[in-house]
């Protein structure tokens, strides 16, 4: 019998009083693809970064072929053959591919004979594995199923036999994503092991051979993929069962909230990010915005938030809003009625060093009922907190604690009572429940649709298709700052959307 | 102004262009490898301190040099170990060691010396000699050419000829080499190298030892060449105008050779007051010449000559992260 | 989560660091032949023994205040004022000014339009670099440094130039005259009856300064403009999506710092020196980021760290009288200081977590 490629025995760590991963033991026979399928925070990128060498396990023992194997750092997980493609790229943008293929493994001091025999292997590797890659581009100038496919080459040119790829659809489209499982067969079929840490159920069903599940740092299960459904797989992960859908009303939509009539934005380094964009979003109704991320939704919402300048014509209500001038600001949009759960709430729609209670002011600090003369009025602020806390179930209940200390989703929370509270005309709502755990994705999205009931406009930007077709009233697809077309939930499904997603117009697949 | 009143502005141009190239060439390695160092002043003043001491001590300039570059080097490691090992934040442990290097250097000059925090006299071996180039004899009356090689580029100290060797050695080693892709790689994405297997700590150790190394000669020929002693604060703000060049420079070795110099040029014309009278017509202000470098420096950082884009991991000490 | 009590953040850490500053002072003084141990009680006995010492500690301790909120205002916008020594010179060019060319009837007048004048050409100084920052991207560490140079000259060339009497031949301006005197410390306490030494220069400013530390408290704790001072600190593009304007900010709070900067001069020109002399700073504007890290950026902290730097400043002056150690030694434990509670913070701060952490453990 043939030893399995790795093997892990009783794998723990904690990150403080946090558990990580819980005495988890696995097993991934060469030449197979292995899915490992888990909430957010479940463990999967901890226990594949112990196996990478990033982070050190507390106890627990890896064996690599057999092979009882110390992976101390990087350099040992290469050196045991193991490759990752993480989910952030870990790439020099200003580099070339090439550059970025041989950084570590390059052959002696002197940089040029290195590049030489690089730039023959990379064409070897391409012709193999379908993986075409033009070697003196700068990472910066190619697009990011590019730049994933340069971090595969990375691993093989490591001569990696174990590829660990952690969430790598994420970014792609579904066709790159069809391609990419393309590759994946590819490498399997030369007897590479493939590990493919994922979220997505539909991904796991279609490419891998076994799959390990798991929850709050425990391995829960682990099957073959053809002997299980994603009903079970979704059970498993969570441990009840769960809602895919949301339960709601057709919408009553009214006057048009929201009118852009040919929105252009030029970037610091004079690229167009949108390219004339017209929609519309009326009162009682969510528009979703699909599209892969980097398509120019992030500038529509910022445009529409204040916090980018831009030409073209936004109406709001029927009066025209400043795009360029000193009415440009996010201040003057919330003076307007916008309100804006922005897509990285860590960065933008919270100062995650203040308390919870000063964030809950955050954007409406010049509101009346904050201030009391010269100063803030902080017991009115507190106060407020307190009730938000309450309505919106954030736990701890605690809003003198450090926005910091809370989890993902009640973060969110956060964010979401401060803006939906405002009653505002018009919600924007970038990536509502991204690193939101699932008992907290159902509350936010039913807070959404209540909203909308409550008859104001909502304009939803998310890169989760599934997201946008369960949440949205009417779904525009964004590519390359352009729309694409604008589809009715009931009448379209994910593959025509995701051909839409990926630039392809009708007449186009006709032809294709 | 006269052709020979010009080759003896280039000449000090050059000698005062010095200091500032090491410097920036210093900066670079940081910069390059992600680490700010706004203590390239402090280091050069604690070179130049104790080269000049050690060389009044022994009446060894060479031995001086050796001091110099480990005052320079050991300050260097203080910032390492702030800003990598623990990492702390790179502008405040800069700024402690310039505060640390002017304290100290006019503490221990005063105890050793009694001279009001300076070093005696250099003089002799105690100083780096001036040495005349091949033909510079010969050529010297070869107009406008021979006459440039002589005055210019010949009679200078060896220290001016390494900085300026340095800079195409700086390239090499930066864009030709192993070393210098992963130095490049850890200033732009340190995640990069750290999950290719390379340490970014030693990495970025290395880089602020060569730093150390090139700052300390920048100091050393402060006082041992272009000066002949050490004298309280004799950098001036060197070390800054050094790191305006380096933004000016936008991180590459060659232009910081002709940002150095044009400021060097401008460090040499505000020496010369009689000169700027005869050319403009009217006298200017000693105090307006004397600040000239740093109002200069300010108007090139505020982007009058284009935008520059660090390294995009500079000052952000490394963390693991997914 | 916290790891550590509030009170090992705000009290245990600071002490740790200033005792490894002052240990490793220690050694320096061992180093250069003198004994560290007698160094500090004649630092003591000259700074705090006597209310003449006082008298000097408590003048130090008010620049110092002034110039450590200049830093800590900047610092909760996340900026780097290095440029205090520049502004505070700059604000004794506004103390001179108004003294010297407006006839006033009392000081008490006089006081408020000099504040007003040193304040002014404080921010003046400190909103071009903010300007180049905000507008420009101009890096503000190093323009504020150059910004420093550039007023040593200015005030050269304005001392020599301008406002040198004729016939002196030091670069000073004139006396001020005699209506803008302020009444120093022991005259008021004499005044009441507690006696105090005469001739010392803590005079009616240390006051003011005291006021400036709850005015910058409210500022930065309680009102609107605090708040998004310290937003913008801890994050500019939430302050952007806050509709918090990144260039005002820059540009108010680097007023702010200057204008604090810039009201030391009320100390050290109007109320000691009575006359604008060169180089009237002398150090006070750097010493400012030291308060400011020790002090934690709070104005409680900075008043605290200032009489600390008051003491070791006074006692510094002693020790060159009585012993062969430099006044430079202030300067060295002033950047050790400043290594330890800024840039090695997190050396201290690791191991004393660990500490707790491990109590926490034990305890349940």
């Amino acid at each position: 019998m043939t030893a399995p490629a790795i093997e892990l025995k009783g794998i723990s760590k904690a990150f403080g009083p946090v558990q990580a991963n819980k005495d988890i033991s696995i097993r991934v026979m060469p030449g197979t693809i292995h899915g490992i399928i888990g909430e957010n925070g479940a463990g999967k990128s901890t226990l594949m970064s112990i196996l990478y060498g990033f982070y050190k396990a507390d106890s627990g023992e890896i064996y690599i072929s057999g092979k009882k194997t110390a992976i101390p750092d990087s350099q040992a997980a290469i050196a045991a053959g193991i490759g990752m493609v993480f989910q952030h790229f870990k790439l020099v943008e200003n580099f070339t591919v090439l550059e970025n293929v041989i950084l570590g493994a390059e052959d002696g001091a002197r940089l040029g004979p290195s590049l030489s025999k690089a730039r023959k292997e990379l064409t070897q590797l391409a012709k193999e594995y379908e993986l075409n890659v033009d070697p003196d581009a700068l990472i910066e100038n190619i697009g990011v199923g590019m730049q994933q496919r340069v971090e595969i080459l990375k691993a093989l040119y490591r001569q990696a036999d174990i590829l660990i790829l952690d969430e790598p659809t994420g970014v792609l489209t579904p066709a790159e994503a069809d391609h990419l499982f393309r590759i994946l067969e590819g490498l399997k079929a030369q007897g590479k092991t493939i590990i493919l840490i994922t979220h997505k159920l539909r991904e796991i069903m279609e490419v891998t051979d076994t799959v390990s599940v798991m929850r709050r740092g425990q391995m829960t299960a682990t099957v073959k993929t053809s002997e299980t459904s994603p009903q079970e797989l979704a059970e498993l992960m969570v441990g009840r069962k769960v809602l895919l859908r949301v339960d709601k009303k057709p919408a009553q939509p009214g006057n048009k909230v929201l009118e852009v009539e040919n929105l252009e934005v030029v970037d610091e380094k004079g690229v167009k990010r949108l390219k004339g964009i017209d929609l519309n979003v009326r009162a009682g109704e969510i528009l979703g915005i699909a599209g892969v991320a980097g398509n120019g939704q992030s500038e529509l919402l910022e445009v529409l938030g204040g916090t980018q300048t831009a030409t073209g014509t936004v109406r709001v209500n029927g009066q025209e809003i400043d795009l360029t001038g000193a009415l440009s600001d996010a201040r003057s949009r919330r003076a307007r009625g916008i309100a804006h759960v922005p897509e990285d709430r860590q960065r933008e729609g919270l100062i995650m060093d203040f308390k919870a209670w000063e964030n809950v002011a955050f954007g409406y600090h010049h509101e009346e009922e904050f201030n009391a003369g010269l100063l803030m009025d902080q017991a009115a602020i507190k106060e407020d907190a307190v009730g938000k806390f309450k309505r919106f179930d954030v736990r701890p209940d605690n809003p003198m604690l450090e926005a910091k200390s809370f989890s993902g989703g009640n973060q969110q929370k956060i964010v979401l009572a401060r803006e939906i509270e405002r009653n505002p005309e018009l919600l924007l709502i970038g990536q509502p429940t991204r690193g939101v755990d699932i008992g907290a994705i159902e509350f936010i999205h039913q807070r959404i649709v209540e909203l909308r009931d409550a008859g104001k406009a909502i304009l939803l930007v998310s890169v989760e298709l599934e997201e946008i077709l369960s949440l949205a009233d009417r779904i525009a697809v964004i590519f390359d700052g352009q729309m694409m077309g604008e589809r009715l939930p009931t009448e379209t499904d994910e593959k025509e959307l995701g051909l839409l997603m990926a630039g392809m117009t009708g007449q186009e697949r006709e032809a294709s | 102004m006269d052709f020979l009143t010009l080759l003896q502005i280039l000449d000090s141009s050059l000698r005062l262009a010095t200091p500032l190239l090491f410097a920036c060439l210093a900066g670079l390695f940081s910069e390059r490898a992600g680490i700010f160092d706004i203590g390239l002043e402090g280091k050069m003043l604690a070179a130049a301190f104790l080269s000049a001491a050690i060389a009044a001590v022994y009446g060894s300039v060479w031995l001086g040099l050796f001091a110099g570059l480990m005052a320079s080097l050991s300050l260097s490691a203080l910032h390492g170990v702030a800003s990598i090992t623990f990492r702390g934040n790179q502008l405040i442990s800069g700024v402690a060691i310039n505060f640390l290097a002017s304290g100290m250097t006019v503490l221990v000059a005063q105890s050793w010396f009694s001279q009001g925090g300076r070093t005696p006299p250099l003089q002799g071996s105690g100083r780096f000699q001036e040495i005349t180039l091949p033909f510079a004899d010969a050529l010297s009356d070869v107009p406008i050419i021979g006459q440039f090689y002589a005055e210019v580029i010949s009679g200078h100290s060896a220290l001016v000829y390494i900085a300026l060797l340095a800079v195409p050695l700086s390239w090499y080693v930066l864009f030709r080499t192993r070393f210098g892709l992963r130095l490049r790689a850890v200033g732009e994405n340190p995640a990069a190298v750290d999950t290719a297997g390379v340490s970014v700590i030693a990495l970025r150790f290395a880089a602020v030892g060569i730093c150390g190394v090139l700052c300390g000669m920048g100091g050393v020929y402060l006082s041992t060449g272009l000066d002949a002693g050490f004298g309280r604060e004799m950098t001036a703000g060197r070390g800054f105008i050094a790191l305006a060049a380096l933004i000016f420079a936008k991180w590459r070795p060659w232009h910081a050779l002709y940002a150095t110099l044009l400021f060097g040029f401008l460090q040499a014309i505000a020496l010369r007051p009689d000169v700027i009278e005869a050319l403009l017509g009217f006298k200017v202000q000693v105090q307006l010449l004397k600040a000239l470098p740093y109002i200069l420096t300010v108007v090139i950082l505020a982007g009058f000559v284009g935008k520059a884009i660090p390294p995009r991991a500079g000052g952000e000490p490394y963390v693991k992260e997914r | 989560m916290q790891t550590m009590p509030k009170w090992a953040d705000i009290l245990l850490i600071p002490l740790i660091n200033l005792m490894l500053a002052f240990l490793i002072s220690g050694l320096v003084i061992l180093a250069i032949g003198e004994d560290p141990i007698a160094a500090l009680s004649l630092m003591v006995d000259g700074a705090l023994g006597s209310s003449y010492g006082w008298g000097f500690t408590l003048y130090y301790a008010t620049n110092f205040i002034f110039t450590g909120l200049a830093v800590a205002v900047a610092f909760h916008a996340a900026l780097f004022n290095i440029g205090g020594e520049g502004q505070a010179a700059l604000g004794g060019l506004g103390v001179a000014l108004i003294c010297l060319f407006f006839p006033w009837p009392h000081w008490t007048i006089a006081l408020l339009a000099a504040s007003l004048g040193a304040a002014a050409f404080g921010a003046l100084w400190a909103t071009i670099p903010a300007y180049l920052q905000a507008k420009r991207g101009s890096h503000i560490v190093i323009t504020t440094i150059m910004f420093n140079f550039i007023a040593a000259s200015l005030l050269n060339y304005v001392l020599v130039e301008i406002l040198r009497p004729p016939g002196r031949m030091d670069p000073s301006s004139a006396g001020f005259p005699e209506a803008t005197h302020l009444p120093t410390i022991s005259d008021m306490l004499n005044a009441v009856g507690i006696p105090f030494a005469a001739r010392t220069p803590a005079n009616v400013t240390l006051i003011i300064a005291l006021i400036a530390c709850v005015a910058v408290y409210f500022l930065i704790w309680r009102t609107k403009l605090g708040y998004q001072i310290r937003a913008f600190g801890k994050s500019e593009p939430a302050a952007k999506y806050a509709g918090i304007s990144s260039v005002k900010i820059t540009m108010i709070a680097m007023a702010i710092s200057g204008g604090l900067a810039g009201m030391m001069a009320i100390n050290n020109v109007m109320g000691e020196a009575e006359r604008l002399v060169l180089n009237s700073v002398e150090g006070a504007g750097f010493i400012g980021i030291a308060v400011a890290l020790m002090g934690r950026s709070h104005p409680f902290g900075v008043l605290l760290a200032s009489l600390l730097f008051g003491f070791l400043y006074q006692g510094g002056a002693e020790l060159a009288l009585w012993t062969s150690i430099p006044r430079d030694l202030i300067v060295v434990i002033q950047a050790l200081v400043i290594l330890f509670t800024g840039a090695l913070d997190g050396m201290v701060r690791r191991p004393v977590e660990q500490m707790f952490l491990m109590m926490r453990k034990r305890g349940g």
